[in-house]
């Protein structure tokens, strides 16, 4: 059902060219206008070359239309959960397009993995993660754009009667020196009847008029501000029921018996079933069914479950930490002799706790099925083909027939790429326990969403390095202990010789040249279900590896900035971001009065960040974290602005998470279940952000996550200086006791 | 049958007492911009007006609240309130959106109340509505941008 893709996760980049080559702008008229997308060349190549009005339409999809009114709306394969991708998308479409941006609208599109799968994930898969969306879209998007002008501009042309080469489009509108001029409304018909081009010619970047400009604004913040943005949660459909689950109280337990006498019995309570994920109390509205939620009795079947709790779990991390690692990631040199040989050792140890990623829209999905036997399906649909090959199988229909409406949702942080659909699938068990009769929105309460599992899994390291007599790094050893996020899930190929990749990335690719280096990893089989959490491995590596740097600074007596640099190379996107940072944050000058400053840096999803932290220290034997500079290198900056935006919104997440965020196990059952016992960031601990975005011609690379990994470490640097303590484990009020 | 007035339009729902009010605005009455979070009080993404004061609707229960004035994003209106807004979208303060109704509800009611507020004001009356964008570097950018702009 879900392709295995280790092959497609290994070889991206051959990939990508090949699926690139397979795919043709292909245009076609609607009823309102013209669109523009892709046909797959092994699907219709004379189609797709020759013809511009298709009828196969399965073998086409689009990227953008264009209605008679010259309303533009972008089809995006990538999801958009607050990141921006949306507008990142909109902007490449603009720029070739010349579109009024005033104008542009964008819609979530899925159904169509050869259209929208993600070149990242080898075109195997939709789906967004891994801050892929803009490297993913930045040819395709363009281009797309690029071939709806030059359609329009050939509709122009004809309608005119003027050379194609005349006509200018500027802001939406066509003119030709003659004087007629026109909005894209006027030509979108007649140019859906004209040739297709085979290449489009992309502008030159000093012709870039929306990509790398600063003041261009998100298309969608008005609505935002307004109320009027529509998520699943405000879906709503004619004779539609709401449902409420009872979820397991452990990891692995089953329903056993439930009593829904009292609830039934209450007025507005239409229905109570079980489905394989739990009990869902079917409603008239959300409140009818907490209420009737409030008085169901079911008998759990436990025996399955997981049972353990944090002190053990933890324990038993800590022991095997202390033990040679099950697996290798890295092995450099000879770090036995290396360390041997050292003038110093020094060793420690981290731990960090499972995390929610808590978005502020708990989970939910609508499921209607039709008279014409198809399945609609609106919600969070990150991983979308998954999701449509799964509710067809439970529903007894094709994929095919499974019609998602890709919603925008209030955040995700990874927690809606999930392999066996979650909510999404729920709400089809519900609609199909119903027979069917009605529509059905799964809404999640708060609790069901925090104690729902897919967490950040938790993690010990152990870590040691060996100096010699110069204060040189010469040895290095980290062994990662934790759960594997892909085992036991359709990217289970990622797993080569015992190690998952997201276990270790940010762990065994150090950038620093240290001649004798092993990462090693021991993965745990433990009953709570795990998830990737915004920057995945990175959440916990850098903090080990550059809060240990500091470690190993300090005991070779060299300023942390110095010492890092000393490792890099000189022209290294990692020494020119650090570098930059220092700078911009004035590192070599004396800290302001009751200030102390950290650093750290670190790569993930092809970017590189560089913060200071500045922090001072509370009157509780805390800190506060007063100011971060930044620096980053994300290639290209599509959006700079919503660059900036990414990074601020990173470090108050990252931050969240370090300062107070754990979720804890009682014989296994989680002990939070909302905001006053897991406790994101708030605006009283924000500190200020300063943002630097290093200039750079290269292709766009991730920005939704790379602000979050080098966060921790640089506060916890700087908690150092403030308070003579090291943190070591997560969250910091374990490591300060208060 | 209870009576409440949202926006300055009177509707009658069938509700028991002890409904919230969050869910009588969105699943009775319909309207969508005020939002579930927690459902305890905690996160501050469904802040509605009550006779002009911030609550939080998902601990205001109709029974409370007959005869009384509800105002929701959808009805906001008034100098303050729509400079906020509009100081929003200038300087892109959404990344999801989802909490942005509240939070606009709550800084909306602190410039009323406090025209000029410092940054230590904005934490302190902003503190109850969470982000978990982390949008809190440019809320606070909001409001003193909208403190600006209204003294002009």
């Amino acid at each position: 059902m879900i392709p295995n893709l280790m092959e497609s996760i290994i070889v991206p980049a051959v990939k990508a060219q090949a699926s690139r080559r397979q795919f043709l702008i292909g245009a076609f008229a609607t009823s309102t206008g013209l669109a523009v997308g892709y046909h797959l060349l092994s699907a219709s190549p004379a189609a797709a070359s020759e013809t511009a009005t298709v009828s196969d339409t399965h073998a086409f999809s689009p990227y953008v239309t264009i209605d008679v009114d010259g309303k533009v709306t972008v089809l995006s394969s990538q999801f958009e959960m607050g990141q921006g991708s949306y507008n990142g998308i909109a902007t490449l479409v603009a720029e070739e397009l010349e579109a009024d941006w005033s104008t542009i609208d964008v819609k979530g599109a899925a159904g169509d993995v050869k259209a929208y799968g993600n070149v990242a994930f080898g075109g195997a898969l939709q789906g967004t993660g891994g801050s892929t969306s803009m490297l993913t879209s930045w040819d395709r998007y363009r281009r797309a754009g690029a071939a709806t002008r030059v359609m329009l501009v050939a509709a122009a042309s004809a309608e005119w009667g003027v050379p194609a080469a005349e006509i200018t489009v500027e802001n939406g509108i066509l003119s030709h020196p003659s004087g007629k001029s026109g909005g894209f409304g006027m030509f979108a018909a007649k140019a859906a009847t004209m040739p297709v081009p085979v290449e489009v010619t992309l502008k030159q970047p000093n012709e870039w008029k929306r990509i790398g400009n600063a003041g261009l604004k998100r298309f969608d913040s008005a609505r935002k501000a307004n109320g009027t943005e529509q998520y699943t949660i405000d879906v709503k459909l004619p004779g539609m029921l709401t449902a409420v689950m009872i979820h397991p109280p452990l990891f692995g337990a089953k329903v056993k018996s439930f009593d829904a006498s009292a609830a039934r019995a209450i007025k507005g309570v239409v229905d109570v079933v079980e489905i394989p994920r739990g009990i869902a109390i079917v409603g008239e509205n959300m409140w009818v069914a907490l209420k009737g939620r409030e008085v169901v009795t079911v008998e759990w079947d436990e025996s399955a479950a997981e049972k353990r709790g944090t002190p053990a779990l933890m324990s038993m991390y800590r022991d095997l930490a202390a033990k040679p690692p099950a697996a290798i990631a890295r092995k450099d040199g000879d770090v036995e002799s290396a360390f041997a040989a050292a003038a110093k050792v020094i060793e420690a140890s981290f731990e960090f706790p499972y995390l929610a990623h808590a978005p502020m829209e708990p989970l939910n999905s609508v499921s209607r099925m039709n008279a014409d036997g198809t399945l609609e399906i609106w919600g969070g649909h990150q991983f979308p083909d998954t999701y449509q090959a799964l509710a067809g199988e439970i529903a007894g229909i094709a994929p095919g027939k499974v019609i998602l409406h890709v919603m925008k949702t209030g955040g995700s942080f990874g927690r809606r790429a999930v392999f066996d659909g979650d909510v999404v699938v729920e709400s089809v068990h519900v609609a199909k326990a119903l027979g069917f009769r009605a529509p059905v929105k799964v809404q999640w309460t708060r609790e069901n969403d925090m104690r729902g599992g897919r967490y950040r899994p938790a993690y010990a390291h152990s870590l040691k390095a060996g100096i010699d007599e110069n204060g040189k790094l010469v040895a290095w050893s980290n062994h990662v202990v934790g759960q594997s996020i892909v085992s036991n899930t359709a990217f289970a190929g990622m797993v080569q010789n015992g190690v998952d990749p997201t276990s270790i990335e940010g762990a065994n690719n150090l950038p620093y040249a240290i001649p004798n280096q092993v990462v090693g990893l021991t993965t745990t089989e433990v009953g709570v279900p795990v998830l990737w959490w915004r920057s995945v491995g990175s959440t916990h590596t850098a903090f080990a590896a550059e809060a240990f740097l500091d470690e190993v600074a300090e005991a070779a007596g060299k300023d942390p900035v110095e010492f890092r640099l000393s490792m890099l190379e000189p022209e290294s996107r990692h020494a020119i971001v650090l570098k930059l940072a220092a700078e911009k944050a004035g590192w070599d000058k004396p800290v302001p009065e009751g200030r102390f400053r950290g650093v750290a840096v670190a790569e993930s999803f092809g970017s590189v960040v560089a913060h200071i932290a500045e922090v001072s220290r509370t009157e509780d034997g805390h800190i506060k974290v007063e100011r971060i500079v930044s620096a980053v290198d994300c290639g290209l900056a599509i959006n700079p602005d919503q660059v900036r935006s990414q990074v601020e919104g990173g470090i108050g997440f990252g931050l969240g998470a370090i300062l107070g965020e754990e979720i804890t196990l009682t014989d296994g059952q989680v002990d939070q279940g909302n905001f006053d016992l897991y406790t994101p960031l708030r605006i009283d601990a924000m500190p200020m952000v300063e943002v630097h975005i290093l200039a750079s011609a290269n292709s766009p690379s991730g920005i939704g996550e790379p602000g979050v990994p080098p966060v921790g470490p640089a506060v916890a640097n700087a908690a150092y200086k403030a308070l003579g303590k090291r943190i070591r484990i997560m969250p910091f009020a374990k490591s300060l006791n208060v | 049958m209870v009576t409440v007035t949202i926006n300055g339009t009177q509707h009658t729902v069938e509700a028991e007492a002890d409904m919230p009010l969050l869910w009588v605005i969105r699943d009775l009455v319909g309207l969508t911009g005020t939002k579930f979070g927690c459902g305890m009080a905690q996160c501050g993404a469904c802040t509605v007006f009550l006779d002009g004061t911030p609550v939080r609707s998902c601990q205001t229960f109709i029974g409370d609240v007959a005869g009384a004035q509800v105002t929701t994003i959808e009805g906001i209106n008034g100098k303050v309130a729509e400079t906020v807004q509009a100081v929003w979208a200038d300087l892109d303060v959404p990344q999801c959106g989802y909490c942005q109704s509240g939070q606009i509800m709550s800084a909306t009611d602190l410039l009323t109340t406090n025209p000029k507020p410092t940054d230590a004001d904005i934490d302190a009356a902003m503190a109850g509505n969470l982000c978990r964008c982390a949008t809190y570097q440019r809320i606070r950018a909001g409001i003193h941008e909208t403190a600006k702009r209204l003294e002009a």
